[in-house]
């Protein structure tokens, strides 16, 4: 292998898996399949990603008037179809699991101090998690008709008072 | 690069410069994709906030970061199917170069069309 041992880096574990005085930290003592399942999730959820997405983009930016057509009740017309709510959900929980995931490898490359590589994954995790369950909350609870509001910006099923 | 190289997919030129802007456009996407899902909360604010919100999106400084977006996750996309094919078809990592060369046409295919039509709708007169 033309890559040296890097023993500078320091990698935080309960134990060394060392072989006469050689750490190979690459096979993990870990009794879990993480790394794998990620490994392998980005790849599933990649595939469906790129379906969910370029679906998504072709019809918010190149159908109709494109992103001038985007108002609350275009929105409102989109989120009251079961068909579009599945869509949008699916591409919230797979896009940011996947971005998450990646985030989290470029963290583990990149910051090498154990303090920063905690401080930042901390960080991410929480605002993937709020972004999520926001994300979710709106797509569940999303009313495309409130009472009150003007029936001028309601998408074209709202019945008029 | 030195001969002891040979056989590494992502160390030097093609191999390595496709992972760096795999990383380079993932992580862009998904800085936008935190933005996205807050704008996009604010529909359960009012119409006039998410009408308002949405007003920004419509100038033009903004369409031209939409197409840059846009060029980002096509190839992010494309690349990354690339990755699958090196990973598990047998033939993947000896034609990694290749099909970069495949994703950079397909990104082309799909890119020149798309800045045609979302300038004209980004422009006016559509």
């Amino acid at each position: 292998m033309a890559t040296p041992l890097k023993t500078k880096i320091s990698v935080p574990r309960s134990r060394d898996h060392s072989i006469s005085g050689v750490k190979y930290n690459r096979s993990s003592s870990k009794r879990n399949n993480f790394e794998m399942a990620a490994w392998l999730y980005m790849r599933i959820s990649g595939v469906l990603l790129v379906v969910l997405i370029f679906g998504h983009l072709f019809v918010n930016l190149m159908m109709g008037e494109g992103v001038h057509r985007i108002d609350f009740g275009f929105v409102g017309g989109k989120l009251a179809n079961p068909f579009w709510q599945v869509w949008d959900l699916l591409l919230l929980w797979l896009a940011m699991l996947h971005g998450t995931n990646g985030m989290r490898v470029i963290i583990d490359d990149y910051a090498e101090k154990d303090g920063v590589r905690f401080i930042l994954k901390v960080a991410l995790f929480l605002a993937s998690a709020f972004v999520i369950l926001l994300g979710t909350l709106v797509i569940f609870t999303f009313d495309p008709c409130p009472a009150g509001a003007d029936p001028e910006l309601l998408a074209s099923f709202c019945a008029a008072p | 690069m030195p001969n002891t190289s040979k056989g590494t997919l992502y160390r030097g030129r093609e191999g390595m410069w496709s992972w760096v802007a795999h990383r380079i456009t993932g992580i862009a996407i998904f800085f936008f994709l935190l933005v996205h899902v807050l704008d996009t909360a604010v529909v359960r604010v009012s119409p006039e906030a998410y009408n308002a919100v949405m007003s920004v999106y419509k100038n033009p400084i903004m369409g031209a970061g939409e197409a840059v977006l846009v060029a980002a996750i096509v190839y992010h996309a494309f690349n990354g199917i690339r990755i699958i094919l090196i990973d598990f078809w047998k033939n993947g990592a000896r034609n990694q170069k290749g099909m970069l060369w495949g994703v950079l046409v397909l990104w082309a295919v799909v890119m020149i069309p798309f800045i045609i039509r979302h300038a004209m709708l980004v422009f006016g007169g559509h």
